[in-house]
Order: C-alpha cells, then structure tokens, then sequence
C-alpha cells in the first residue's frame, strides 16, 4: 500500500483494493460521512440551547446582550468569504494548478486565523469582566455589564468586593446563604456556558481545519495534485466548509436573536 | 451460485505471510486485525466477568460477606463500563465484521485499511484509559447518571475521557464498513445478493457512525460540568438532570442494536446452512435489519419512563417501543420458518443459533413487559431490568459471538475445532447462563432492586440459584474458548475450505485465506441462500 | 455499484463548477448576512417569538447554498444525499423528542389521586 509521499506528483495513490476512481467516490463519501458525524456532535449542543432558551427566556435574552454583534458578523463575513476561496482551490485543483491551489488555500487559513484572533479578543473581554468558567470572580464596575437592569438580580456588588452574578467561583463552600441563593437563582451563566461550549468546540474545528487545508497546502506546494488527483483538496474543502456551516447558524443564534 | 469445495489449497495464507511482530502490529490486513480485536476483547470479557462473579460471590447469601458497599458500587461499574464499551460495542463487528466483510462482499480490503488500523489503537488507548480510571475507582455505574457523576470524588473524567476515545474507534469502524458496502462489492453483487451477515454490519455501521457522536458530546460535557462548573445538567444551577438521561440514551439504546443486530446476522448466516433450507423470506430479513436500526432512534426514553419525563412523551415512547419488536420479530418468525421442513444438522454453531433464538424470545418479550408504562412503574430499576438485558446481551449478542467464532473458525485458522467437547461447552453455557438470569425475573417481580450490595433474607434463596449458574455460565465460557484455543493451538487437521458447504463468498477461498483474499477477483449471480436446490453442489 | 466499471479513465472525476456560480453564492450568503442582521436589529422588524424562525430559516439558506454550490452536493449521488440528510433529521428528532418532555411536565400542578388505598395509608 503506498503512501501519498512516495508516489508521483500528479498520480494517484494506487492501494491494492480499489481504483483510483473508485477511491476518490470513496473517500469523498467518507468524509460526508465524517461530517455528518460532526453535525450530530453540535446538535446536542444546539439541542441544549434550545432547551434552556426555552426554559430561561428573559435571561437568555439579558445575557446575549453581552455579546458584540458587530464582530460576529464581521467573523461571519470572514468564514463565508474563506468558505468561497477554499471552493475555488478545489476548482483550481480540478484544473491542475497547484499554485493557485496553494495560494487560495493560504488564504483560506488566513481568514480562519482572522476568525481566531477577532474570537480571542471576546473571550479575553468577557474573561476580564468576570464571564468565564472556573476563574473566581473579580470585581466589576458597574455597567460593565449588560442586561441587568430590567431583572430581579441586578449587577450588585456583594460582601468582599466580589461580584457574584456574573461568574462561576468552582468553591462555594466561603459563600452565606444569602450570597450563594444569588448565584443558583442566576440562569445567565447557563447561557454562557452554553455560549462558550458552542463557540469554544466551533473554534476548536477552526482549528483543526486549518491545520488540514495547512498541510494540503504543503502537498500542493510539492505539486502532488492534478486534474486526475485532487481528493485531499476535495476532502479538506469539504470539512472548511462544515466549519462555515456551523458557523452561518450559531451567529444569529447567539449574537442575533432576542 | 455454485458451493466450491475444489478451491485451491496452497500453504501461504494470511496468517504467515509476514511473522515478525512488526508485521502485526503495522499490518493494515483486514483479517489480521480483526483477530487482533478478538484476542483484546476476550481479554476485556474476561475481567468483567470476574466482576462479575465477584459480586455474584457477594450477592449469594444476605448480609455483607467480603465486600464493603463502596466496593460493590465500583464492581457494578466496573462490570458494566467494560462489558459495553471495551467488549460488546466493539463485540461482533470489530472481530468477526472486519474479518469476514471483505471476504462476503468479494473485496481485498475494507475501503480504509490504515483508518482500520488506527481504529484499534484509538480502541487500545481508549481501553487503557478506562481500566486505569476504573482501577481508580469509579462508582457512578456505566450510565454516569448527573448529578451523582459531577458530585462524586471518584475517576469520573478519566472514565468519560476513556468512553470518548473508544468512541471515536467505533465512529471510525462504522464509517468504514458503510464506505466499504457501498464501494466494494464484486461485480454481480448487488444489495439484494448480500449475506444477511453484511446487511447486518451495514445497519450497526451507520447507528455507530451516527449515534456515538451523540454520547461523545454528552460525556464531554459531564467533563466540562465537572472541571469547570459550567450547570448544565445540575439542578443546582438551573440545569435538568434529565437532560442527561435524554442524551445519553439518545445513543445508549441505538447501540444496543449495534450490539445485536450483527449477531442477527451471524445466526441469519448459520440456520440456512444446518437447514440445508433457503433462509425464508431474505428481502423481509435485509428490511428488518434497516428498520431496526431506524426506528431505534425514536425509542430512547423508554430507559426514562419514571425518570420524571412528562407524562406526553412517556406515552409516546413506550407505544413506540412497542413498535420497535415488530421488525425483530419478524426476523424470529424467518428464522423458525427457514428451519421448518430443513434437513438440521445440530452441529455447534447451529446449537448456540438455536439456543440465540430461544433466549431471545424471553429477551424480547420481557422487553415488552418493561416497555408497559403501568408495569414499568414497579419493575423500573429491579432485577427484572437486569435480568431482561442480560438476556438480550449475554444470551443475544454474547451466543452470537460465540456461534460465530464456532462457525468461522476453520475460515480463520484452517483448522477444525473438537465437536463433543465444544458441544459439551454449550451446554454448560445455556444450562449456566438460564439459571442465572430466570431467577433474576422472578427476584425483580419480588421487588428486589439493582445495584443494591444488600437484600432482604427472603431474597436469599433465588439470589444463591442465580450465583451457582452464574458460576457454571463462567465455566460453560471458558471451556469454550479453551476449547477453540486448544484447536487452534494444537489441532493438526487442516480444514477444508467449505467444511458446512455454505453458499457465501468467504467459503470460496482456501482457509486461511490468502492475504489478497481471492486469487481472482470473485463474481456473483445469485443470493447466497439457495440451499437444496439443483444448483447447489453440483451433484448432491 | 462494482469496482470495475468504466470510470477508470483520466480526466472527469468530479463536476467542474463555473466560476460564476461560486461568485454568485459568495454574492448571495453576504447578501443573506445582512439581511439577518437587519431583520433582527431593525425595530420595525420584531416579530416576537418569530424572530428566531425567521432567523434559522434565513441560515437555512444559507447553510443550503454552501452545501448545494460551494461543497457540490447539487452534483452528488443519492448515496452523500442520503448521509447528508440523515443527521438532519436526527437533531429534528432530537430536538422534538426532548420538546415533548420538558414543556409537557406538570410539576407544578397537584395531581389528583384515585387511590382506595391513598386515605388508609395517611391514617397509618
């Protein structure tokens, strides 16, 4: 069985146990396989904000103002062009230019590096305000907080300096009933830890893709692929284009709607 | 299609064409690394099975004996968490699946050999990680129930960690087998030529691909509900526990037909063939075998009806539940059809066939009867429930594994097992395994629940039955594998390559087979099944 | 489906997409961007419990075009439809299932008992 390194730029790997045709049908199929794989791993996650949306409305909508929905879009708007220049690699691919192959594929895990970096800056934000798991709460200035004002528990700020409506201390042992009655009455960190399990195991797949399209970068470089074979810039595509999908549904789900 | 027993017979096979131990530990052969599943998971069987005879030990008479409540909560785990995921969910189709696929269809491989290959070693770290974290201990039971799971101070993220890498194994497998069907079959094989054997493995492959991600998903957040507080299955956070138990069950109850239906399967493959009959009603079988695995995606909730769920969706899944025996039972009625008026050999794999459909018979009724909201109120979480999935597991999918590795075992070792000692071991098996579990019923009746260290002095007498068949079920095993071991090992007795005279493809080529599988790539114009018929044999 | 067949010469293995239909989808899922973007933020657009209908179906959309166009699916074989599809319809299924338990419970509510037994056993 040989390996893709060791055959002839251009030529298809030719294993034992099927054609090279054959091969390419298969492995497109596996990887739709693959995906569909993924899209049951987010659905349990978008079945449990479904969920609790339904259960915790009014806080759900409280804690989404939280979010900037001027730089989701703008991420938005970054997959969905890298989405475009990752399908005209693969068209490139079809044609036999591994130039354009690597130079579009460049772009495509810029733009994903793009999406991290705008990601990083949210989550380093929230962090610095006390909205992060496991992490004890700072204090906070009031107003830094969004959506407090029309409910119950409001941005108070308890004994010790500590603002407990907004963060997770892993200890409540130190806390008076009273305090501790604030933080299991709070349903907004439901949202966002549904939020940061979303985005967190989304930008996890960023990732993951562009560490693939990075090495179907490489092979490109190197010339491997030609009109007769392309199936890993195919393959790699594809998966980018998961990323993206995932992405057109949790943008209007956590950033958009009220 | 005609029985070959004039194939070739030459000594290179799959078995020495290669024997350094690198050639086994980097070999991307199908066959190779399907026994090398089988010799991992008979080992994982046979440490739950001392767990399991461990606590049979304890539960034998009331009161404490040797064991500390802690210690029995680890066992039951320990019991659980290894039987299903590092023996029956790889089960039948790592082993048997991998070996025989290739060969049914007329392939030389399945359609990704070295993600076949990777499959195991993600099985093997995933395996590792559980018995250390289960060694740790872990005293959740295999279902990790919230808010028990995240409260506890025991191995909780290693065990889920563990169940998360194994799973990935079982997505990887599962995709495999769906691409190879879909791929690879040999000219003429077309899906209504295909063994009841394949069919079976192509159902299991898409729950397995499509199911686990599920419980990948949901045990990846019992993870991050322990480490980073994040509520979402605790009630003291505003989360629902029962949330939980939806998904978790999401899967947990379509893998029990991965579990099963391979071993539909293999019993599909071994009745026409000690029938002499064809297997009645093929298209009907192939049908069931998708059915079943649809509609057991609809029916999770049953293992939730007095979880607390409403009163809606108790109705609605257990009317469906009801449902999902249709197409099994459909299977049992061709299965007993094909036997009618057949010329039966009871040679051994037949034996544990016919000793599959009895006990499964009682496996599935008795499915029904927990399926019954009314009754499931007081037979819910009793030994009723455990004696029911033991005999779906241990007398379904089990029996079948064993009547495969009895059926199959001259194809793979090209030598032929000893038949009265093999036929002893059923006994021992069948005999061992009913008096272990029917007392459980009637103890569940009796109001005996599960998982409990301790009961009641009326309990005594049908719990001390239950432990000496659990005691001769052990040994009925052991004799059994001892027994193929021994053959293996010892026997010199080469096998012919169609000892049954069987009509499907992987009896077509010598045993062992060849590493290619075939010397010539193989062609078909029937279905495997037309047993006494002019064309069979060429001359019976 | 057998592995023989005649596919096995060079060139066409998959279905080359004319560029501008790429350009059109990219034109497209922008364009459906901001639409989503106003009809959520703009006020004379509140529907209330719509606006997240509104909002998936508008993803819907999108998500269908990247499929169909960007990932070729248009030009695909039943077989990638079907696995498409299928977990599809296992998050609906999900998601349902799950909605008629939680919304349907009735905690709250006393239930009524019309047990013989129920009074003697409150005297023990």
């Amino acid at each position: 069985m040989t390996s893709v390194a060791q055959t002839i730029p251009g030529e298809p790997p030719h294993p034992h146990h099927w054609t090279p045709t054959n091969a390419y049908h298969g492995a497109k199929l596996g990887m739709w396989l693959f995906l569909a794989t993924e899209i049951l791993l987010f659905s349990v996650l978008f079945t449990a904000f479904a969920l609790y949306r339904w259960a915790y409305l009014g806080e759900f909508h409280d804690a989404s103002l939280n979010l900037d929905w001027k730089l989701g879009a703008l991420n938005t708007a970054v997959l969905i062009l890298s989405s475009f220049t990752a399908a005209l690699a693969v068209d490139a691919a079809q044609r036999g230019n591994n130039k354009r192959v690597k130079h579009l594929l460049l772009f495509t895990v810029m733009c994903g590096g793009i999406f991290l970096v705008v990601k990083y800056f949210e989550y380093s934000h929230k962090y610095h305000i006390g909205l992060f798991p496991g992490v004890e709460c700072p204090v906070v200035e009031a107003g830094a907080l969004h959506g407090s004002e029309g409910h119950g528990g409001g941005a108070d700020v308890a004994e010790g300096g500590h603002h407990l409506e907004y963060c997770w201390p892993k200890d409540t042992s130190g806390l008076s009933e009273g305090q501790r009655e604030m933080l299991v009455s709070s349903k907004y960190k439901m949202y966002f830890g549904l939020y940061y399990c979303m985005t967190g195991l989304h930008a996890l797949h960023v990732i993951i893709g562009m560490l693939l399209l990075s090495w179907v970068c490489f092979h490109a470089s190197r010339n491997r692929f030609s009109e007769k074979y392309y199936t890993p810039v195919e393959l790699g595509a594809l998966y980018w284009h998961l990323v993206d999908l995932i992405w057109i549904y949790l943008f209007p789900l956590l950033y958009l709607v009220d | 299609m005609t029985v070959h027993s004039d194939v070739a017979h030459n000594n290179k096979n799959y078995l020495n064409h290669e024997t350094t131990l690198w050639s086994w530990l980097s070999t991307v052969d199908h066959k190779r690394i399907g026994l090398m599943y089988l010799f991992t998971i008979t080992g994982f069987f046979i440490v739950g099975g001392l767990a399991a005879l461990t606590m049979r030990m304890e539960l034998a008479s009331s009161g404490a004996d040797f064991l500390s409540p802690e210690q029995y909560n680890v066992l039951f785990t320990l019991h659980g968490a290894i039987m299903i995921f590092l023996f029956i969910v790889p089960g039948i189709p790592a082993t048997m699946g991998n070996f025989l696929l290739p060969l049914m269809i007329g392939a030389k491989d399945v359609a990704f050999p070295r993600l076949n290959l990777l499959s195991f070693y993600i099985y093997v770290v995933g395996a590792f990680m559980a018995l250390y974290a289960l060694l740790n201990p872990i005293d959740t039971g295999w279902t990790f129930y919230a808010p028990y799971s995240m409260q506890t101070q025991s191995a909780v993220i290693l065990m889920t960690g563990a169940a998360f890498v194994l799973g990935f194994s079982s997505i990887l497998t599962g995709l495999n087998f769906v691409v190879t069907v879909h791929r690879l079959r040999c000219p003429g094989m077309t899906w209504d030529r295909l063994p009841v054997f394949v069919w079976g493995l192509y159902a299991t492959a898409v729950i397995q691909t499509l199911a686990t991600p599920v419980i990948g998903m949901t045990l990846l957040l019992l993870i991050v509900e322990r480490w980073l507080g994040v509520g979402i299955f605790n009630p003291a956070m505003g989360g629902d526990p029962v949330l939980f138990e939806h998904l978790f069950w999401f899967y947990s109850h379509p893998v029990v037909y991965i579990m099963v239906l391979p071993a539909f399967g293999v019993v599909g493959e071994i009745i026409p063939v000690f029938s002499r009959k064809p297997l009645f009603g093929y298209k009907m079988v192939c049908y069931a075998s998708v059915a079943i695995a649809l509609v057991g995606f609809l029916v999770w909730a049953h293992h939730m009806l007095v979880a607390g769920i409403s009163d809606t969706s108790a109705i609605y899944f257990s009317v469906i539940t009801f449902g999902v025996a249709i197409p099994t039972a459909i299977k049992v009625f061709n299965w007993v059809s094909t036997m009618y008026k057949g010329s039966i050999s009871f040679d051994t794999p037949m034996l544990y066939a016919m000793g599959f459909v009895f006990l499964f018979m009682i496996a599935g009724t008795t499915g029904i009867y927990l399926a019954t909201l009314a009754v499931d109120v007081f037979y819910h979480d009793t030994y009723f429930v455990v004696a029911h999935f033991h005999y779906t597991i241990q007398g379904g999918a089990v029996i079948g594994l064993i009547a495969a590795l009895h059926f199959w075992f001259p194809k793979m070792t090209g030598k032929m097992y000893n038949e009265p000692l093999a036929k002893i071991a059923f006994v021992l098996v069948f005999v061992g395994f009913n008096l272990t579990f029917l007392p459980q019923f009637v103890l569940g009746m009796e109001g005996m629940p599960r998982r409990y260290f301790d009961y009641l002095p009326e309990f005594e007498g049908l719990h001390r039955l239950s432990s000496y068949g659990a005691v001769v079920n052990g040994f009925g095993y052991t004799f059994a594998l001892l027994n193929l071991l021994g053959a293996w090992i010892f026997s010199k007795k080469q096998a012919p390559a169609n000892p049954y005279n069987s009509l499907s493809l992987e009896w077509n080529t010598q045993s062992p087979p060849i590493h290619e599988n075939f010397e010539e790539t193989p062609s078909v114009t029937d279905y495997p099944y037309a047993y006494g018929t002019p064309v069979e044999g060429g001359g019976h | 489906m057998s592995s023989h067949s005649h596919e096995d010469h060079h060139g066409e293995l998959g279905h080359i997409v004319p560029f501008a239909i790429y350009r059109n989808v990219l034109i497209g899922l922008l364009v459906l961007t901001v639409i989503t973007v106003w009809v959520a933020k703009a006020p004379s657009m509140d529907f209330g419990n719509l606006n997240i209908a509104i909002a998936m179906v508008i993803a819907s959309v999108k998500a269908s075009i990247v499929a169909l166009y960007f990932m070729h699916l248009k030009f695909e074989d039943k077989t990638t439809w079907l696995y498409a599809f299928f977990p599809i319809m296992l998050l609906v299924l999900m998601m349902g299932l799950i909605f008629l338990d939680n919304p349907f419970r009735r905690a709250d509510q006393p239930v009524e008992v019309n047990d013989p037994l129920a009074e003697q056993l409150q005297q023990i």
